[in-house]
């Protein structure tokens, strides 16, 4: 499949994506070459071993990869490529580990920074962080300082704030390892009905084989090295190498 | 009072000025202009007077000046403080080099002796200009020849004279009850007292002035110093007293001549502690300021040598390439005005004797002086002694090189 | 990839705006040490300004001050800085000290000095307070406890004032290095406490408070407002007679002052060669030391005996400031008095007006210059995570290079330069001056804090949509308030302190606290000394305090809640 084929396509696609670090003393490979597409609503599984580079393939796809790495290929959202756009204009939403709520925001502070600026007037936004908020049933945290709040809490509302940016796709960096078992399940199904309800390509990067199952879409195993294994993408996920 | 130091200098400096072709024509020439030019070209000027300005007093001083001349003439004077007039040399010698032959940063410069020789012999300074001035000719300079030949170079019309300096020492009468008459009764006194007296490291002027005042005392031939500092034979016989003086003296001194104070009013402080009994000082009312002030206790009493001391004058001169210097001419008249040398005399305020001619002054002009309050630890005038002459600055180099070799090392 | 505007070139012109000056300095210094000065008349290369250098009177006895006081300083502000850490680690004393290092810090060399004196002096605090009860002394003792021969009392000066930075820098290292750990896994091992640290910390820290070990010892080599103060005039340590030869109205001084100057270069380069030497001697010793095994005892000892020589010097310090604060509201005090006979706030009241203008001239130029430094080392360190570069320790160096080389050996050369140019005595070469000084500080002082801040956050808010405009202001400056008011402060500290800068570059039309405190040192009205040092001290004190009293970014940006940028 051409990329031009891929391009009419809605969703996120990757075409041979590949990241190498060029260091004085030669080229290191980092991973790749991935070719996948993610159809709107659905949750594609990226798992492989620490270090296999997962992390930097998500950096690759929102724009923030590090300078020191080199990425080729190409990313593409709704049909659209943005491999050479700044991050800001991407609208890929990511979700870390950690929540990483701004510690000098409030929460609606952290949920308003999230929220497009075409959103105009104090009311209407208002209108909208508080909606989200009481769909979460955590009307009442508002005005709180973020750090007050429990780490399921501050999941949620991290979830949230990357929901209100209005993401074409939701990249998950190990968003549930950090929370315990519990909690962990309840997210992640938070996490995956808000993703389906709005049908946002979803990738998510887990070492945990219960994320995946949870998630039910296909899988894409990376080894150690960066490769992708042959168990591979399944579904509408593409084969390596790019051939049907 | 003059504010300098006395580095190894004129000759060196002659001789590298003429062998490295600097010395240019003078920049500006003989003022020609008349006083109401004059005034009317310094109105809204800035003066930038770059003077010694480690005294309250004085600085105090300077400061109603600036109000005295905002006043009268509309010209804002602004006291560059120095810590060393040197520095202000050192900055017009340095802007010359830069090629900097017009809007100067300093207008107006503190000055006396060495520096002023050296300003003068490089064609470093405006002028002549004091004939200019009005008061000018209110200067006694009958009585008070030094307003006229400082350190032994003739003033030219470069700089006008300001203030008069006497030596003279301190010492606070709980603790001494008799003080010595002249340099051999200070050794003698020095020996009965060990660790009691010193003096400011040369080339600090206090100090320079009292190896001067040693240096005069002690020749066989005073005439000989206002000349040239002769050749090294003659050099070594004539200053040969003086280093067997101060080797004598050195041991007997605070510390036993190994440190030496900063400065004078280093040594004032050194007087009021009780880390010594002696103090010298340039200003005659210095003493009875200080009491005033809480500085010294109010036994402390002024006394000087049976033969005299050393006194001098100190000027005020103008740069060659002053930005202003119509403003540093009226300033400098204002400092000659019987107004201004009244308040200066004033031992409230600052004490410094003057340069004028009471014989020149109308009644009440006069009488600003005769009002002023003598302090209790002055010596009325007839009881200052006679004035022993600066000798020639080359002189001063010399010593001051030597005695760095000798005993700062 | 993307977006190279301004923020890309503004390492460079960072650089250009330091090492320019410095460099230009440094030649306009090494030419007439060689004769070559065309402006006076010297247009050919010779040795004779050296010849003229080895001949003047007490260059030996310079120079044995210098390296006495340089040496004895630097080595006593670490002993006591490794000691103090090696036998309280981890203890409540260590946080309580660590607390009043930033003050110390603060306080201006010139202020400490300037009191230490008073207190130390035979007629001064100290020897009033036992005077005569206990001493029988109606009159001071003639001994030399300041401006001593052997600048002991330039050495305690300069302990007292380095021993803080060397700690923090110290306490800052041991973060990086996890030394709880490490401790923890050696006294596992049976180690004492103290041999502990010295065996498993120390070896680490060290390597990472090498440069702040040689500005150190660079600074104490070459320090020449302190040393006006506290040490012996005849002659005075190799720095303060260089700017004495410098100030010469004999102009051929200059070519020796020049040589003057690059001989007190070559001394802080071999200064710091020879430390670097003692350094391979002391890891060999350490090596075979460490391989040894003993474990040492259990440092009952040492923890009291370091603990109280940390505390004198913090306490000797906080009198300093006292004695400047008493002088300033007395009006008698004689010896051997111990405290004034009289108060008053008449010495206050006088200076009033000349202390309120050098206060705004001195406070101008420290807010100017350290705003100017935040905004370039910000903008340095922005464009450094934008592009994803890493300053390598070789560019670390260069930062040092304002704090490494005298300060006498290149301010005349930039003064020429300076005055070639025509921004001699202006605000912009005086801010530029204290610039070279302020911005090494500001990048150390932020840089740490600004690379620690988790990226992480600044790649959640661009996948946010936000701009990285909208991210610095938004998201890093607010979370990084607190260190950048601190590095605000530690500029502004840095600039009031100035001597030398000030000096020069303002030609005597700038007069600040620290020029007006050291020039009355000389000998003026010790009243009128309290009032200039103290506000020297106070200022600094105060940005500290501003910076510290920011509440949290929180309660701030709460009220920007809901509006977009």
């Amino acid at each position: 499949m051409s990329v031009i084929e891929l391009a009419t396509g809605q969703g996120l696609t990757l075409s041979q994506v590949e990241i190498v670090h060029p260091a004085p003393g030669g080229v290191r490979h980092i991973i790749g070459p991935v070719s996948l597409s993610v159809p709107p609503g659905e949750v594609v599984t990226v798992m492989g071993p620490s270090g296999c580079g997962k992390s930097s393939l998500l950096a690759m796809i929102c724009g923030t990869l590090d300078a020191a790495l080199e990425g080729s290929g190409r990313v593409l959202l709704n049909g659209a490529d943005v491999s050479d756009k700044p991050p800001e204009t991407r609208h890929v939403g990511i979700l870390f580990q950690d929540d990483l709520l701004f510690p000098h925001l409030s929460v609606a502070g952290n949920l308003a920074f999230g929220l497009p600026a075409a959103v105009k007037g104090r009311r209407a936004r208002r209108a909208r962080i508080e909606a989200a908020l009481a769909e979460a049933d955590m009307l009442a945290f508002y005005d709180r300082d973020p750090t007050t709040l429990s780490g399921g809490q501050r999941a949620r509302i991290a979830l949230l704030r990357t929901l209100l940016s209005e993401p074409r796709a939701l990249l998950l960096d190990e968003p549930f390892a950090k929370l315990d078992v519990a909690l962990r399940a309840k997210f992640r199904s938070f996490v995956f009905e808000h993703a389906r309800a709005q049908a946002l390509p979803t990738l998510l990067v887990t070492h945990d084989p219960q994320d995946a199952a949870d998630a039910g879409g296909p899988r894409l195993q990376i080894d150690a090295d960066g490769r992708v294994l042959g168990g591979r993408a399944s579904g509408r996920g593409h084969r390596p190498g790019g051939t049907p | 009072m003059i504010r300098r130091r006395m580095p190894l200098f004129s000759m060196l400096i002659a001789a590298l000025a003429t062998a490295l072709g600097l010395s240019g024509p003078a920049e500006g020439g003989t003022e020609t202009r008349t006083w109401p030019e004059i005034v009317a070209a310094a109105k809204g000027q800035t003066v930038y007077w770059n003077a010694w300005g480690g005294d309250e007093r004085i600085n105090a001083y300077i400061a109603w000046v600036g109000d005295q001349v905002r006043e009268r003439y509309d010209v804002t004077l602004v006291h560059v403080k120095l810590a060393d007039t040197a520095d202000a040399v050192s900055r017009v010698l340095a802007e010359r080099a830069a090629g900097k032959k017009e809007g100067g940063s300093v207008d107006l410069i503190w000055i006396n002796g060495e520096n002023f020789a050296a300003m003068k012999q490089q064609h470093l300074l405006y002028g002549p200009f004091t004939q200019v001035l009005p008061n000018f000719h209110l200067v006694d300079f009958a009585d008070k020849p030094s307003t006229l030949v400082d350190f032994t170079v003739p003033t030219d019309g470069l700089e006008a004279p300001w203030g008069m300096a006497k030596l003279n020492f301190l010492y606070d009468t709980a603790r001494v009850t008799e003080t010595p008459g002249s340099i051999p009764a200070l050794l003698d006194w020095a020996k009965a007292h060990p660790g009691r007296f010193t003096y400011p490291a040369p080339p600090n002027f206090i100090g320079s002035t009292f190896l001067k005042q040693v240096l005069t005392e002690l020749a066989t031939d005073p005439a000989v110093l206002q000349k040239p500092a002769p050749d090294d034979a003659q050099f070594e016989a004539v200053t040969a007293r003086l280093w067997s003086y101060l080797d004598a003296l050195h041991p007997q001194l605070w510390r036993g001549g190994d440190a030496f104070p900063a400065s004078n009013p280093a040594q004032r402080q050194m007087l009021d502690d009780g880390v010594v009994d002696m103090s010298l000082s340039f200003n005659p009312a210095e003493a009875s300021s200080a009491i005033a002030n809480n500085l010294l206790p109010d036994t402390v009493r002024t006394f000087v040598f049976d033969k005299g001391t050393i006194g001098n004058t100190h000027f005020v001169a103008i740069p060659f390439n002053a930005n202003a210097a119509e403003g540093a001419m009226v300033v400098a008249d204002f400092l000659m005005s019987p107004k201004a040398q009244a308040v200066k005399q004033n031992p409230e305020a600052w004490g410094d004797p003057t340069v004028l001619s009471m014989a020149k002054l109308d009644p009440g002009q006069r009488h600003l002086f005769e009002s002023l309050p003598q302090g209790i630890a002055t010596l009325p005038p007839d009881k200052l002694g006679p004035t022993l002459l600066e000798p020639h600055p080359t002189w001063m180099t010399r010593i001051e090189a030597e005695w760095q070799r000798r005993y700062a090392r | 990839m993307r977006r190279r505007g301004l923020l890309s070139v503004l390492p460079a012109l960072t650089l250009t705006l330091f090492l320019a000056p410095v460099i230009a300095g440094l030649i306009g210094t090494w030419l007439p040490a060689f004769g070559y000065l065309p402006a006076l008349g010297g247009d050919s290369f010779t040795l004779a300004p050296w010849a003229m250098l080895a001949a003047q009177p007490g260059l030996g006895e310079s120079l044995r001050l210098t390296l006495l006081s340089g040496f004895l300083a630097t080595f006593l502000a670490f002993a006591l800085t490794v000691g103090f850490l090696a036998a309280c680690h981890g203890g409540r004393l260590v946080r309580a000290v660590r607390g009043l290092m930033a003050p110390l810090i603060a306080l201006p060399h010139a202020a400490v000095a300037l009191g230490l004196a008073f207190l130390i002096a035979p007629s001064g605090w100290l020897v009033r307070l036992v005077s005569p009860w206990a001493t029988g002394w109606q009159l001071p003792p003639d001994i030399a406890t300041v401006q001593d021969p052997n600048a002991l009392a330039l050495t305690l000066g300069l302990v007292v004032k380095e021993m803080p930075f060397l700690l923090l820098m110290t306490l800052a290292a041991l973060e990086q290095v996890r030394a709880d750990e490490r401790l923890a896994v050696a006294r596992s091992l049976g180690y004492g406490p103290v041999t502990a640290w010295l065996k498993a910390v120390l070896p680490a820290v060290y390597r990472q408070i090498r440069l702040p070990l040689y500005a150190v010892l660079a600074y104490a080599l070459s320090v020449v407002d302190v040393a006006l103060i506290l040490a012996p005039l005849t002659p005075p340590p190799l720095a303060v007679q260089v700017l004495r030869w410098f100030n010469d109205p004999d102009l051929s001084m200059r070519f020796v002052a020049a040589a003057g100057a690059c001989l007190q270069l070559l001394v802080v380069v071999a200064g710091i060669g020879l430390w670097r030497l003692g350094e391979i001697l002391a890891e060999r010793l350490g090596r075979a030391w460490i391989a040894g095994g003993s474990r040492g005892g259990n440092g009952r000892l040492a923890r009291p005996l370091a603990a109280g020589l940390v505390q004198g010097l913090v306490a000797l310090a906080a009198a300093s400031l006292l004695a400047l604060a008493l002088w300033s509201v007395t009006e008698r005090w004689r010896f051997p008095d111990a405290l004034p006979a009289s108060l008053g706030l008449e010495t206050w009241a006088r200076q009033a007006p000349h202390a309120a203008s050098v206060a705004g001239t001195t406070l101008a130029t420290g807010l100017l210059a350290a705003a100017i430094a935040l905004l370039l080392v910000l903008g340095c360190l922005e464009n450094e995570q934008r592009r994803g570069l890493t300053l390598s320790n070789r560019a670390l160096w260069l930062l040092y290079v304002p704090l490494l080389v005298p300060q006498v050996a290149f301010l005349f050369g930039t003064q020429v330069l300076a005055i070639q140019t025509g921004i001699d005595a202006t605000w912009l070469a005086l801010v530029w001056s204290h610039l070279l000084f302020v911005l090494p500080y500001v990048f150390l002082t932020l840089g740490d804090s600004y690379r620690a801040l988790d990226e992480r956050y600044a790649r959640t808010a661009l996948c946010l949509g936000a701009h990285p405009n909208r991210v610095f202001w938004q998201v890093k400056l607010p979370m990084l308030l607190r260190p950048v008011l601190f590095a605000l402060a530690v500029g502004f500290a840095v600039s009031v302190a100035q001597y030398l800068p000030t000096l020069f570059a303002g030609g005597g039309r700038f007069v600040t606290l620290t020029t007006e405190a050291v020039g009355l040192a000389a000998g003026g009205d010790r009243r009128v000394i309290g009032v200039y040092a103290f506000l020297q001290a106070l200022l600094p004190l105060i940005a500290f305090a501003a910076a510290l009293a920011v509440p949290k970014p929180l309660a701030l940006a709460r009220k920007l809640t809901v509006q977009p940028a």
